[in-house]
């Protein structure tokens, strides 16, 4: 019963500046798909062109195998959630919730029972009769999404729900979100430039830069092989450690020490390390590097070591648990070899 | 903790600057910045509305001492002067009809505006210009001309053929052509309508569209409601302004409001009555039962409006 979608080289363009180039993917019936990506790189006018708010410029929108893009916004069975959330300020909460079921002629006694299970679902019973401006953040963050649940779309996009929340909510309302996906098993669409969002909820990210797809898979498959520089960067937190690097026969090169990989090392030019893998000198792995310590954070659970290599490349390290780590120090840094990313000249992943 | 003695002795007290010294040290330069306002206020508002109520009660004619009459002004008005209630009917059907005309013909042209067309800086002067204008004795010349017998509107009806009537004299138009005028300078509330609609977030128009809302329901369900708090305020203004229109019924009708008195506005014949017959008095009375007017007409609206006007916040 779930929606598929497919965008086949879908090209958005303002006048002559074209911003989405041709791109092609694929979601699966009941995926939660996440749209990531730095401000601009055209995941929110993605978005929009699914819903219909923004005309398609080239390639085709197909759901369920239906092209729609003439299809009006209305007619394609999709509900946004958006940013600022857009409720009505002069309608109360069960007004707004039934605003597109008025519009589209639903009995009165089924737009009752359908806002009232939605309300329900989101626990927002009790502000039934209350105006938007009498609720809290989060609070109009659940109707926003009970207006979106009472339509019974086929489809659910979310264009950066949670940005105007603090911290905690947001965190909270990502797990809610996450249930409710797999409470009513809809084909969602996520858009957030916050990469612990789209690793926490999605099924499948799609990263996008300058209106074109870096790299799609799933959650771990983009943290454990990200396809280029770009998506190792954006993607896992603390970001991936980056050194220069040059190849040396069957050997590498990197912050004036002479790595031996076990793999295909021609052409890097890159050594890419998550901080949660490197090691201090405990003999496991291969040495990368020796390092002053210049900031460690103890977070309880983890310790933050910030680094500097005898060449001034900054390294970040993250250790599990409470360690004793001297400010000022010199260390030395192990890597497992098969965790440690390699990239060429013009970025792309080079495979062992 | 040591407690300190807040209170003066007498001493301290003496050594304290006075009241009156403060005021005059301290606040003497911005009361002296106010003066050519406060002498405004007082010389040229307050002092003759106070002279205004107080003749309203007498008879005068410039001439003699006002003779006080008490009410009886107020008696006449309301019993035996055909000619207010003419006026009062003539300004009531012009503040009737032109007030929501003109605020329907604003909004539509702001809604227009709105549509992001291109030159947006230069079709709002243009439409605002009539504004500024509108209320000129050359304007009122130039509508005169436009709705006169032989006149602009009645040249194009020709090329139709057909004979178009003079306007202005006729009793059963001559009001409409005031009320075109008036509708005419739409630019005060098309501004701030379009200042309105400017605050409207757009997503609330693209969160209805995908509920499948039309255009119409949009503008009544949505642009409508969030609106009213400035058509609230543009009708008290608008309805003010009506109630207290003066040149053209005055430049048209050559200060008669005739046809038979079709265009005799209120303050058409308030101003017959004090400069035309020197009833001081009389015209006295006339303003002051004009602002009664548009006072409870304010404070009627304002009482309604928790009803209809919706404020965001």
């Amino acid at each position: 019963m779930s929606t598929n979608i497919e965008l086949r080289k879908l090209v958005k363009a303002y006048g002559d500046i074209e911003v989405i180039h041709g791109i092609d993917l694929t979601i699966n019936p009941g995926d939660f798909t996440v749209f990531v990506g730095p401000s601009g790189c055209g995941k929110s006018t993605l978005l929009r062109m699914i819903a219909g708010l923004e005309p398609i410029t080239g390639g085709d929108l197909l759901i369920d195998g239906q092209r729609m893009n003439e299809v009006p916004a209305a007619k394609r069975g999709i509900a946004m959630v958006f940013q600022s959330y857009a409720l009505y300020p002069h309608m109360n909460v069960y007004q707004n919730l039934a605003f597109g079921l008025e519009t589209a002629k639903t009995p009165k006694a089924e737009i009752k029972e359908r806002v009232q299970r939605a309300a329900e679902i989101l626990q927002i019973v009790p502000l039934l009769q209350r105006k938007p401006k009498q609720l809290s953040g989060g609070q109009r963050q659940r109707v926003a999404i009970g207006r979106a649940i009472v339509r019974e779309p086929k489809i659910f996009l979310f264009d950066e729900p949670l940005s105007n929340l603090d911290a905690e909510l947001r965190v909270q309302m990502r797990v809610e979100i996450a249930k409710l996906h797999n409470d009513l098993g809809n084909t969602m669409i996520y858009v957030t430039h916050d990469q612990v969002e789209a690793m926490t909820m999605a099924d499948k990210i799609v990263v996008l830069r300058n209106g074109v797809i870096e790299q799609a898979g799933a959650p771990l498959e983009l943290y454990n092989n990200p396809r280029n520089l770009f998506v190792a960067g954006f993607i896992g937190s603390p970001k991936m450690n980056f050194l220069a690097a040059k190849a040396e026969g069957s050997g590498l090169n990197t912050a004036g020490n002479s790595v031996a990989l076990p793999r295909n090392v021609a052409g890097a030019t890159t050594l890419g390390i998550r901080p949660e893998h490197i090691t201090l000198a405990d003999g496991s792995g291969v040495k990368l590097a020796e390092v002053k310590v210049d900031l460690v954070e103890s977070l309880g659970g983890q310790t933050v070591v910030y680094a500097t290599t005898a060449d001034k490349q900054s390294m970040t390290i993250v250790l599990e648990g409470q360690r004793q780590v001297e400010l000022g120090s010199t260390v030395t840094v192990h890597a497992d070899p098969s965790r440690v990313h390699l990239f060429d000249a013009q970025g792309d992943v080079i495979l062992g | 903790m040591t407690v300190h003695s807040t209170i003066a002795t007498p001493i301290e007290q003496a050594q304290r600057p006075s009241v009156w010294s403060r005021i005059w040290q301290n606040d003497a330069p911005g009361y002296l910045f106010l003066l050519p306002w406060f002498i405004g206020f007082f010389g040229l508002t307050i002092g003759p509305m106070i002279t205004s109520f107080y003749l309203s009660f007498t008879n005068f004619d410039l001439l003699q001492a006002p003779q006080w009459v008490g009410a009886s002004n107020y008696v006449r008005m309301f019993t035996a002067d055909p000619k207010f209630s003419a006026s009062m009917r003539v300004t009531l059907f012009f503040v009737i009809f032109s007030v929501p005309l003109k605020l329907a013909f604003a909004l539509a042209v702001a809604m227009l505006l709105n549509r992001g067309i291109k030159g947006l800086p230069m079709y709002r002067a243009l439409f605002y210009l009539p504004s500024l204008l509108g209320a000129s004795v050359a304007i009122a010349i130039l509508w005169r001309q436009i709705f006169a017998g032989d006149g602009l509107v009645n040249k194009l009806l020709a090329l139709f053929g057909i004979i178009g009537p003079s306007w202005i004299s006729n009793p059963n138009y001559s009001l409409w052509t005031l009320i075109i005028l008036s509708i005419w300078q739409f630019g005060s509330p098309m501004i701030i309508f379009l200042a309105g609609l400017r605050q409207i977030p757009q997503d609330m128009y693209e969160a209805a569209s995908l509920d499948g809302a039309s255009k119409w329901r949009q503008f009544v369900k949505i642009t409508l409601p969030l609106l009213t708090p400035v058509v609230f305020f543009n009708a008290i203004i608008q309805t003010i302004e009506a109630f207290k229109s003066f040149t053209p019924a005055f430049i048209i009708s050559g200060g008669t409001g005739n046809p038979i008195n079709s265009t005799l506005f209120y303050t058409l014949y308030l101003y017959q009555e004090a400069f035309g017959f020197f009833r001081m008095g009389y015209a006295s009375a006339l303003a002051w039962v004009l602002l009664a007017l548009v006072g409870l007409f304010t404070a009627f609206s304002f009482l309604t409006s928790k009803y209809w006007v919706h404020y965001d916040d």
